[in-house]
């Protein structure tokens, strides 16, 4: 379970988050939403413990741990994944090395023994059929030339590999089309089960069709405005935004 | 004239008769005129255009045994001899620039010089490995010496691995001449991983004919204090070289790596590329300039330095320069001096690994684009492992060679790692 309580967060001197409170207990999906410049990427960003963001007030806890005093790697081990809004390109990192270095490194957290190679690649293999993800993609640099499509994939393919628990998936639906949009909620469809929880960070009800969220927040100028299930997505879809301002 | 350069003058004085004695005649004959030339020049200061990177009195100031290298073959198949007397009287000191300081002490001081000859339109097939080894029970100074022929249509790749199995402090100076002939092909790779206490000034010279190759790729992996001259004279028409080279450097590592390519005919290529990663309070410098000369038209010519910056104090010098005299041609440089990728370390730490592992990942990927240059697929791998093995701070001398005893070292370059 993530709370988070009275969060005020700073990026480069500049307060972005300024009271946010919100839990999200197990198995549940959260969706997000809100205008640009809003807070989304601020909150998701302290979430995984971004170095440039800074929490000046307020907590969060994860399964009763404090989340803020972990670094990003043991956050990353406690279960917490985010796909980017946008993935790196990592040249000259093999997307091998890179899985074995983070399969390996969370292994070691939890007190297991790294995987044997042979069994590591068999992950690998059956990780890449799982999610549909081409296996010429698995054997190169770390998103290098991929397409916008083929990065989010490839967060999805992590995601996978790593197995967590609770998944921020951070405009996932941005530079997406259709097509592609459907191959990435299904994949993350797929890999939930009933103790995984989410939020996903979305502008549009498009992505909510596929990964269908309980509850629906908006979040404006740095606090949540207005928590409501699934039909708030609806509305705003119609509506916009400014009718919630307060 | 500075007293670290009268040391040398009274040094020479002491051991001249000595190395009289035992070195070959063609070393013995240029032997006071280098001394001369020295006395005149001096050790370089900061104010000379060609070390301004590096305080060559300083790092010569120690005090040092003079010891006469002696080396062994350990392969009698192989293309080496010690001493080839026809080899010297023809190419000896014919190629060295007479005016670097560094070489007029060096051919003062060589009593031996190890002679690498491939004959005409023959492939040695198996490459050559020289292992330099230092060690000894006191601080110990060497001047080696190398000269490599390639006559037409020969083909060669030699590996020269500069290792240490004495903490001892140790100066080396190294003078390579190297003669490659119309339409042969020459892959020489350097690798150096002494240690902190050893102070390296290596100066090779190349002289290509037409229709010719040469790659070189000098990899730093451990050293004190290390500077390497590299200078390429393209004379034959149709010829091709490559200057690469990757650098790794803490603690107080001081590398200073300085090329020179002449293009003196036209229609002949050259490729740069060189990557320094410094990190602690180490510093690295580069400085490489391309010649065009007047009547080179046609010339194709890239040169490509990236460095690294880890640490706030960390230092990289970075001067890449073009002077061109022939109006058709394409030549490019440029130089960056950067720090590690924030949102692609950030990225790996996401996914779990820890940060001291993720920078290895980052400077390794950054530094291996130098070694995938490399075509020997064994080579290849060796070096990926021993640059993994460097970063990870496995390895403190020589990994990869299987050498534990003393003795310069021609053989195939089939060691694994232990």
């Amino acid at each position: 379970m993530l709370e988070i309580r009275n969060l005020h967060a700073r990026v480069e001197g500049k307060e972005i988050l300024k009271g946010v409170d919100l839990t999200i207990r197990d198995g549940e999906i959260h969706a997000l939403m809100g205008t640009n410049g809003a807070g989304k990427s601020t909150l998701s960003n302290v979430i995984v413990g971004h170095p440039k963001y800074e929490v000046t007030e307020g907590s969060i806890t994860f399964d009763g741990r404090d989340l803020l005093k972990m670094s990003p790697e043991e956050r990353s081990h406690a279960g917490i994944f985010m796909s980017f809004q946008l993935p790196v390109e990592i040249p000259g990192v093999s997307m091998t090395n890179f899985m074995r270095a983070a399969v390996n490194a969370r292994r070691e957290a939890l007190g297991q023994e790294p995987l044997k190679s042979t069994d590591f690649l068999r992950l690998m293999r059956e990780t890449q059929k799982t999610v549909g993800i081409d296996r010429h993609l698995v054997s190169r640099s770390v998103n290098e030339g991929f397409s916008g499509g083929e990065k989010k994939r490839n967060e999805i393919f992590q995601m996978a590999m790593l197995r967590p628990t609770f998944c921020i998936l951070d405009e996932t639906d941005s530079g997406l089309d259709v097509d592609a949009l459907r191959v990435v909620a299904e994949g993350f469809n797929k890999l939930r089960n009933e103790k995984t929880s989410a939020m996903v960070i979305t502008h549009y009800q498009r992505l909510l069709d596929y990964i269908q969220p309980d509850i629906v927040h908006v979040l404006l100028d740095g606090r949540i405005v207005k928590t409501a299930g699934p039909e708030l997505a609806c509305e705003i879809e119609e509506r916009g935004f400014d009718w919630i301002r307060p | 004239m500075s007293s670290t350069t009268q040391n040398y003058i009274d040094l020479y004085a002491a051991h001249r008769n000595r190395m009289m004695e035992v070195a070959p005649q063609a070393l013995n004959a240029r032997r006071d005129e280098a001394m001369d030339n020295f006395s005149r020049m001096g050790l370089p200061t900061q104010s000379a255009e060609q070390y301004r990177y590096i305080d060559a009195d300083r790092a010569f100031s120690g005090t040092y045994r003079l010891s006469l290298p002696t080396s062994r073959l350990m392969a009698e198949d192989a293309p080496v001899a010690v001493n080839n007397s026809q080899l010297l009287d023809k190419y000896y000191a014919t190629c060295a620039d007479a005016d670097d300081p560094i070489v007029a002490l060096n051919t003062a001081f060589a009593t031996e010089c190890l002679c690498v000859h491939v004959g005409k339109d023959i492939n040695t097939g198996k490459p050559l490995e020289i292992n330099d080894v230092l060690n000894g029970d006191t601080s110990l100074m060497e001047h080696k010496r190398i000269l490599i022929v390639l006559d037409e249509g020969a083909s060669l790749t030699m590996l020269m691995h500069y290792v240490s199995t004495d903490r001892q402090q140790f100066l080396t100076t190294q003078v390579v001449e190297v003669f490659v002939a119309d339409g042969a092909r020459l892959d020489i790779y350097e690798i150096e991983e002494t240690h902190t206490a050893c102070t390296r000034f290596s100066n090779i010279y190349f002289h290509i004919g037409s229709h010719a190759t040469v790659r070189h790729n000098n990899i730093v992996l451990w050293g004190g204090i290390t500077r390497n001259t590299l200078a390429a004279t393209l004379c034959g028409e149709q010829s091709e070289v490559t200057l690469n080279g990757c650098v790794m450097a803490d603690k107080r590592q001081q590398v200073d790596i300085n090329t020179l390519i002449r293009h003196e005919v036209p229609r002949c290529t050259s490729h740069e590329l060189y990557k320094f990663v410094v990190d602690e309070q180490a510093t690295g410098a580069f400085a490489g300039k391309v010649y065009v000369a007047p009547d080179a038209q046609q010339t194709e010519s890239d040169e490509v330095n990236q460095n690294i910056c880890i640490s706030p104090d960390a230092h990289m010098y970075a001067q890449p320069m073009l002077e061109i005299y022939a109006d058709d041609v394409k030549c490019s440089h440029g130089s960056t001096v950067g720090r590690l990728d924030e949102s692609a370390l950030f990225y790996l730490r996401q996914r779990g690994i820890p940060l001291q592992q993720a920078r290895q990942l980052l400077i390794q990927a950054f530094i291996s684009q130098v070694v995938d240059y490399i075509p020997l697929e064994p080579l290849r791998q060796r070096l990926h492992a021993m640059v993994a093995d460097r970063l990870s701070g496995e390895l403190d001398q020589c990994v990869g060679c299987g050498l534990c005893q003393p003795r310069v070292q021609a053989d195939g370059c089939n060691s694994s790692k232990p």
